[in-house]
C-alpha cells in the first residue's frame, strides 16, 4: 500500500473553533479514521459525536454528526455530494477537487448549510451552480435557482481528505 | 491540469496549483508560498488600482495557501472589496474567502455587515442566497445582531423566492443557535410553521430543521407543527416512488425529509388527537412493511435511504414507547439486521437494540436475541461492532441471564481492545454486583476480573469489594480462601495484593485452621508479594500484618521482627516508616485487650450508590447510562449527618498530614467516630468524590434558629431542617478553593416535585453547581449536590442557596445562606512568639486592627474556645502570649488575588465573663469581617 499520509482536500466546519483546535481535531480524525480497514463499518464514536465516513477511490469523505443524527442518511449526504461533484465536472477526480477546490466549495454550499444538509435534489443544486456559470460577466440573473436541501443532520464539521 | 475548467478559469491560480504540487519538499513547497505570498502582498500594496478578475485571482491564491495550513494575515480587505463587486463570481470569491477566514476584527465585520446588506435587500435571488450562505457560514454573534429580526422577514415574505427561503431558513437556525437570545419569536413563529406544508420540498426540507429546532426549545409554541407533519409523512410514504420526481432517491421517496419529519415528532408526545395518532401509526406500520418488501434495487444507496427512514421509525417507537405491538415489531426487525451482512446494519442494529432492552414492552423480545449479541462479541472483526455488543449485553443483563452475560465478558475481556478495557471492567463489576443472587460467585468474578485485567480494575472496584465482603459474613470465609489460593500464583496483579492484604488481615482466621493456610502461612504468602508492591499497598500491608498480631497472636514475634528491620522503621517513605514505628510500638506495648479493641473488625459500611456506577456514569458523562441503573441512585437518609461512605483503604485512612495534626488521626486503619483530618493532597480528589468521609459527625441535629453562624468553625452539619426537609453539609476548603456537599433529604413520605435549587453569590466568589438535582424527591429520599467555590477576594456576605419545590400541591420557596465565611480559607501559620509580636507590630495601622469586648454566650472552658479556635482555621499559638490564659492565633486568607495574613489574640476574663477579641490583618475590611463573624462565636 502507499504511504498512507493524509492529505485535506476541503473542510467545512458548522462550529466556531480556532483554527489550532481545528488542526488538532483533523489531525486526530485523519489518523483514526486512516487506521480503519475496508469492511469496517462506517460509523464510529469519537469524542461525543459520531463519526460517518466513506471512501472513494483516494478520498475519504468525513462528516461528523451528534448523537442523536442519523448515520445512514448522513452517509447518503456524502453520496449525494459525490454524485453532484460527478455530475458537475463530469466524472470528477481528486484533481477536480484540487484544481476546483471554490468549485467543490460553493457546490456543498448549496448542498448543506450551516451544518443541516441542503437542496436534496440533485437537479436544483446543478441549476445553481451552472447558473452561476453563466453569470460569469453583468448579467443580474431572474433565472429561479433551486437550491438547497437539507437534511436531517446535524453535521458539526465535514470535510474531505485523502492520502496520495 | 485539471480535467475539467468549467465557468471561469483562473490560469494563473491553475499554474500556482500545478507549481505547488510538483514541489518534491516541503522546503520547496514553503519556497514557492512565500514566493508568491510576497507577489500577492506587493500587488495589493501597488499604486495600480487592481481590477477586480486580479483581486479575485490572488484571493483565490491566498485561500488556496491557507487550505493547505499556512496562516494569511492579509487580504481581508481585498476579499471584502470584493463583495461590492457586480459580478458574481468575484463577489462569490469575496464571501468564500469570509466564510474560510473569518476574522473577529471588528471593523472588517462591520464592513462585511454592510455589503450582505447591500445584499440582502438587492432583490436578485442569487446575491440573496450568497449572503445567506455567508450568515449562515460565520455565525457570528455580530452578524446576529445584524440581521437576526431581518432574516425573519425574508423567510416569511410572500414574495420570496423559494431558493431564498430555503437559504434564509437554515441562515436562521445557525443564528438561533450561537445566539438564541436575538432570535425573537413573533408574529413570523406560526407562518414558519406553515412552511411544512408549502408546495416546494425544499422548501420543506430547509424549513423543517429549523422547526425542529425551534421546537426543541418552545415545545409550546409550535405544537400545531405535529398534525402537519403527520400528514406530510403520510403523503410522502404512501406516496409511489416515482411521484416526488426529482427528490425521490434511489426508488426511495424523499428520504432525508421523511427522516426529518420523524425526527420532529421526537421533539413531542404521542399526538392527543385520535385521528393523528392513527395516521401515525399507520404510517409507522407502512414503513415497517416496507423493509420486508424486496429491495427495488441492488445499490446499497437504496437500503441505505430506505433503512435511514426505518431506523428513524424505530427511534421515534422508541421515543413514544407505549406501543407494544410497535416495539415488538421494531425488535424482531433490528433481530434481522443482527445477522444482516452490511456491517453497517449490525452496527445500528445493536445500538437501537440497546435503548429498546430498557423499555418493559421489549425488554423481554430483546433478550430473545442474546445468543447473536454474543457470538457478535466474538466474531465481529471491527471493534467498535463489538463494543456495540457489549453496551448491549449489558442493557439486556437481568437476574435471568446475568451469569452467562457475565461469564462471556469476561471471556471477552481477555482479548478485549485496550481503549475498551476500562469500561468492560466497570460493567462487568456493576453487572456481577446487581445480579448476584450468592456472593461467592460475585467474589469469584471481581477476582477473575482483577486476574484477567488487573491493570484495569480502578479503585472504586477493588473498594467495592472489599466493602461487600465486610457488610456480608456469609461471604468472609468463601472470600478469604479465595484470595488465599489467588496469591498463590507466582505473578499476581498488585490489585490482587491489596484486596488479599486486606481480607486476610480482617479474615483471616476464618480459614486459618487449615494447616495449609495456617497463619505463618498466610503471612508468608502476602509478605512475598511486599518487596514488589508500589508504596500504597506497601503500607496497606503494613495495616494487615498489625492486624495479623490480633488475629493470631502466634504470629506476633515474626512481625515485629519485620516490623524492625531496617528497610521499613528506616524506610525513606514517612509513611511507611511512621506505621512500622507505630505498629511495632503498639504492638508491644499494648495489651491483648486493647489490642483487640483498636484492631477489631472493621464494621458494616453504610450501603449506598455504588461508586462504582457512579464512576461508569461520570465516564459515560450523564444520560449514558440505561435507565434500570438509576433507580439506587438516591440514598437513604439515614446516612445524612455526615455518616457517610468510609473508603477501606488503610493506606488513606491512616494517613496524617504533618501540618494538620488531627487529635487522634487513627494510626490503624480503623476508623473511630473521632475525627480525622482530610485525606492527603495526592489522594485527595477522587477519594473525596467517591467516598464522602466519615468526618466530624454532625452535631445532635439540633436546629439552630441561625445555622449560618453555627458554621463559622465547622465545616459539617445539619444546616436546616423543618417537617418536610432536612439539609445537610459537609465541605472542605483548600487554598482559595472550597467545595461543599449539599444533602437534601425529604423527611414526608411524598414525592417533592419541581425541585430546583439555585446558588446566588456575591461578586468576590464565585460558585459552580456540578450536576443539577433531579426534579423529583420521594419520600424518604435524599439527594446530594456538590458545590464548588473560588475565593476571588476577600468577602462578607455570604452565597445565597435558593430551594423551590412543591409538596402536595404547595409551592415551597426557602432561601438560606450558605455557610461560605472568609476564615474557610484560612492556611495555618505556625510562628514563634518573636515573630508574632514582630508581625503584631508591622500591622499597626489603626484600620487594620478590629476589636471587640463582648460578654460570653457559651461555655469559656479552655478546651471548647480551643476547638472553636482550631475550627476556625488559623494556627493556635502556645508559648506567645506572656499571659497564659490568652489566646493568639495566626493565619493567612488564600484568595485568588492575593494573600491576606491574619492574627488574632483572644483575651478571655473568667471573672466577669467577657472577652476581649482583637484582630490585625494585611487588608481592614478582612479585620473586620473576622471579628463581627467571631464575635458571636464565644
Amino acid at each position: 500500500m502507499d504511504c498512507r499520509q493524509g492529505k485535506l482536500r476541503l473542510q467545512k466546519w458548522y462550529v466556531p473553533l480556532s483554527d489550532k483546535e481545528k488542526k488538532k481535531i483533523t489531525r486526530e480524525l485523519v489518523q483514526t479514521v486512516l487506521a480503519r480497514k475496508p469492511k469496517m463499518c462506517s460509523f464510529l464514536e469519537w469524542r461525543d459525536l459520531k463519526i460517518v465516513y466513506k471512501r472513494y477511490a483516494s478520498l475519504y469523505f468525513c462528516c461528523a454528526i451528534e448523537d442523536q443524527d442519523n448515520e445512514l442518511i448522513t452517509l447518503e449526504i456524502i453520496h449525494r455530494y459525490v454524485e453532484l461533484l460527478d455530475k458537475y465536472f463530469g466524472s470528477v477526480c481528486e484533481l477536480d477537487i484540487i484544481f476546483n477546490f471554490e468549485k467543490a466549495y460553493f457546490i456543498l454550499d448549496e448542498f448543506l448549510l450551516g451544518g443541516e444538509a441542503q437542496e436534496t435534489s440533485k437537479k436544483n443544486v446543478l441549476k445553481a451552480i451552472e447558473q452561476a456559470d453563466l453569470l460569469q460577466e453583468v448579467r443580474p440573473a431572474l433565472t429561479g435557482k433551486a437550491v438547497i436541501i437539507i437534511i436531517n443532520i446535524l453535521a458539526y464539521f465535514h470535510f474531505i481528505f485523502l492520502h496520495k | 491540469m485539471p480535467a475539467v475548467s468549467k465557468g471561469d478559469g483562473m490560469r494563473g491560480l491553475a499554474v500556482f496549483i500545478s507549481d505547488i504540487r510538483n514541489c518534491k519538499s516541503k522546503e520547496a513547497e514553503i519556497k514557492r508560498i512565500n514566493k508568491e505570498l510576497a507577489n500577492i502582498r506587493s500587488k495589493f500594496k501597488g499604486d495600480k488600482a487592481l481590477d477586480g478578475y486580479s483581486k479575485k485571482k490572488y484571493v483565490c491564491k491566498l485561500l488556496f495557501i491557507f487550505l493547505l495550513g499556512h496562516d494569511i494575515d492579509f487580504g481581508h480587505m481585498e476579499a471584502v472589496n470584493l463583495l461590492s463587486s457586480n459580478k458574481y463570481t468575484e463577489k462569490q470569491i469575496g464571501y468564500l474567502f469570509i466564510s474560510v477566514l473569518v476574522n473577529s476584527n471588528s471593523e472588517l465585520i462591520r464592513l462585511i455587515n454592510n455589503a450582505i446588506k447591500n445584499d440582502l435587500s438587492s432583490r436578485n435571488p442569487t446575491f440573496m442566497c450568497l449572503a445567506l450562505h455567508c450568515i449562515a457560514n460565520v455565525g457570528s454573534r455580530e452578524m446576529a445582531e445584524a440581521f437576526a429580526s431581518e432574516i425573519p422577514r425574508i423567510l416569511v415574505a410572500g414574495d420570496t423566492m423559494d431558493s431564498v427561503k430555503q437559504s434564509a431558513a437554515l441562515c436562521l437556525l445557525r443564528l438561533y443557535k450561537t445566539s438564541p437570545d436575538l432570535v425573537l419569536m413573533g408574529e413570523w413563529t406560526s407562518r414558519v410553521v406553515h412552511l411544512l406544508n408549502d408546495q416546494h420540498m425544499g422548501v420543506v426540507t430547509a424549513a423543517i430543521s429549523l422547526i425542529t429546532c425551534l421546537s426543541q426549545k418552545n415545545p409550546d409554541e409550535f405544537k400545531t407543527c405535529v398534525s402537519l407533519a403527520v400528514s406530510r409523512l403520510s403523503r410522502i410514504v404512501s406516496s409511489a416512488s416515482t411521484d416526488l420526481q426529482d427528490y425521490t432517491y434511489y426508488f426511495v421517496p424523499a428520504p432525508w425529509l421523511s427522516c426529518k419529519l420523524l425526527r420532529l415528532l421526537q421533539c413531542y408526545p404521542p399526538p392527543e388527537d385520535g385521528a393523528v395518532k392513527g395516521r401515525l401509526v399507520e404510517c409507522l406500520e407502512t414503513i415497517l412493511n416496507k423493509a420486508q418488501e424486496p429491495p427495488k434495487s441492488k445499490k446499497v444507496q437504496h437500503s441505505n435511504a430506505k433503512n435511514a427512514i426505518l431506523f428513524e421509525a424505530i427511534s421515534l417507537i422508541i421515543h413514544y414507547d407505549s406501543e407494544p405491538n410497535l416495539l415488538v415489531r421494531a425488535c424482531n426487525q433490528l433481530g434481522q439486521f443482527l445477522q444482516h451482512r452490511e456491517t453497517n446494519l449490525r452496527y445500528l442494529a445493536l445500538e437501537s437494540m440497546c435503548t429498546l432492552a430498557s423499555s418493559e414492552f421489549s425488554h423481554e423480545a430483546v433478550k430473545t436475541h442474546i445468543e447473536t449479541v454474543i457470538n457478535a462479541l466474538k466474531t465481529e472483526r471491527d471493534v467498535s461492532v463489538r463494543q456495540r455488543a457489549a453496551d448491549l449485553l449489558y442493557a439486556m443483563c437481568d437476574r435471568s441471564n446475568a451469569k452467562q452475560i457475565v461469564a462471556e465478558m469476561l471471556s471477552y475481556l481477555e482479548t478485549a481492545d485496550y481503549s475498551i478495557r476500562e469500561e468492560m471492567v466497570l460493567k462487568v463489576a456493576i453487572l456481577a454486583e446487581k445480579y448476584a443472587v450468592d456472593y461467592s460467585w460475585y467474589v469469584d468474578t471481581i477476582l477473575n476480573l482483577i486476574r484477567i485485567a488487573g491493570d484495569y480494575v480502578s479503585e472504586e472496584v477493588w473498594y467495592r469489594v472489599i466493602q461487600i465482603v465486610i457488610n456480608r459474613d456469609d461471604v468472609q470465609g468463601y472470600a478469604a480462601k479465595t484470595v488465599f489460593e489467588a496469591l498463590q500464583a507466582p505473578a499476581c496483579h498488585e490489585n490482587m495484593v491489596k484486596v488479599g492484604g486486606y481480607i486476610l488481615g480482617e479474615f483471616g482466621n476464618l480459614i486459618a485452621g487449615d494447616p495449609r493456610s495456617s497463619p505463618l502461612v498466610q503471612f508468608n504468602l502476602l509478605h512475598s508479594k511486599f518487596h514488589l508492591c508500589s508504596v500504597p499497598t506497601r503500607a496497606l500491608l503494613l495495616s494487615a500484618y498489625i492486624k495479623f498480631i490480633n488475629l493470631f497472636p502466634e504470629t506476633k514475634a515474626t512481625i515485629q521482627e519485620v516490623l524492625r528491620c531496617d528497610s521499613q522503621i528506616r524506610n525513606s517513605d514517612v509513611e511507611l516508616q511512621q506505621r512500622a514505628v507505630e505498629y511495632l510500638k503498639l504492638s508491644s506495648i499494648a495489651s491483648t485487650d486493647v489490642l483487640a479493641t483498636v484492631l477489631e473488625e472493621m464494621p458494616p459500611f453504610p450501603e449506598r450508590e455504588s461508586s462504582i456506577l457512579a464512576k461508569l456514569k461520570k465516564k459515560k458523562g450523564p444520560g449514558a447510562v440505561s435507565v434500570t441503573e438509576l433507580e439506587d441512585s438516591k440514598r437513604e437518609s439515614s446516612e445524612l449527618n455526615g455518616a457517610g461512605e468510609r473508603g477501606p483503604d488503610p493506606s488513606v485512612m491512616a494517613a496524617s498530614n504533618a501540618s494538620t495534626p488531627s487529635p487522634s488521626a487513627d494510626l490503624l486503619g480503623i476508623r473511630s467516630a473521632a475525627p480525622v483530618s482530610t485525606a492527603p493532597a495526592s489522594a485527595g480528589s477522587l477519594l473525596v468524590d467517591v467516598f464522602s468521609e466519615a468526618g466530624p459527625a454532625a452535631s445532635s441535629g439540633a436546629v439552630n434558629d441561625d445555622g449560618f453562624l453555627r458554621f463559622v468553625c465547622k465545616n459539617n452539619g445539619v444546616l436546616f431542617e423543618n417537617q418536610l426537609l432536612q439539609i445537610g453539609i459537609k465541605s472542605e476548603y483548600r487554598q482559595n478553593l472550597g467545595r461543599m456537599y449539599l444533602f437534601y433529604g425529604n423527611k414526608t413520605s411524598v414525592q417533592f416535585a419541581s425541585f430546583t435549587t439555585t446558588v446566588s453569590c456575591p461578586g468576590e466568589l464565585q460558585t459552580h453547581i456540578l450536576g443539577i438535582v433531579e426534579p423529583l424527591v420521594e419520600g424518604g429520599a435524599q439527594i446530594q449536590q456538590v458545590l464548588n467555590i473560588e475565593c476571588l477576594t476577600d468577602f462578607s456576605d455570604a452565597p445565597l442557596l435558593n430551594i423551590k419545590f412543591r409538596y402536595g400541591g404547595a409551592l415551597q420557596n426557602l432561601t438560606l445562606k450558605l455557610p461560605v465565611t472568609i476564615n474557610k480559607f484560612f492556611q495555618l501559620t505556625e510562628m514563634a512568639s518573636q515573630d508574632f509580636f514582630q508581625r503584631w507590630k508591622q500591622l499597626s495601622q489603626p484600620q487594620q486592627e478590629a476589636q471587640k469586648i463582648f460578654k460570653a454566650n457559651h461555655s469559656m472552658d479552655t478546651e471548647v474556645i480551643k476547638a472553636k479556635l482550631l475550627g476556625l482555621g488559623m494556627a493556635l499559638l502556645d508559648n506567645v502570649d506572656p499571659n497564659p490564659e490568652n489566646y493568639v492565633c495566626a493565619g493567612v486568607i488564600q484568595t485568588k488575588s492575593q494573600q491576606v495574613g491574619c492574627l488574632l489574640r483572644l483575651e478571655p476574663n473568667a471573672q466577669a465573663q467577657m472577652y476581649r477579641l482583637t484582630l490585625r490583618c494585611s487588608k481592614d475590611s478582612v479585620s473586620k469581617r473576622l471579628c463581627e463573624l467571631l464575635a458571636q462565636q464565644f
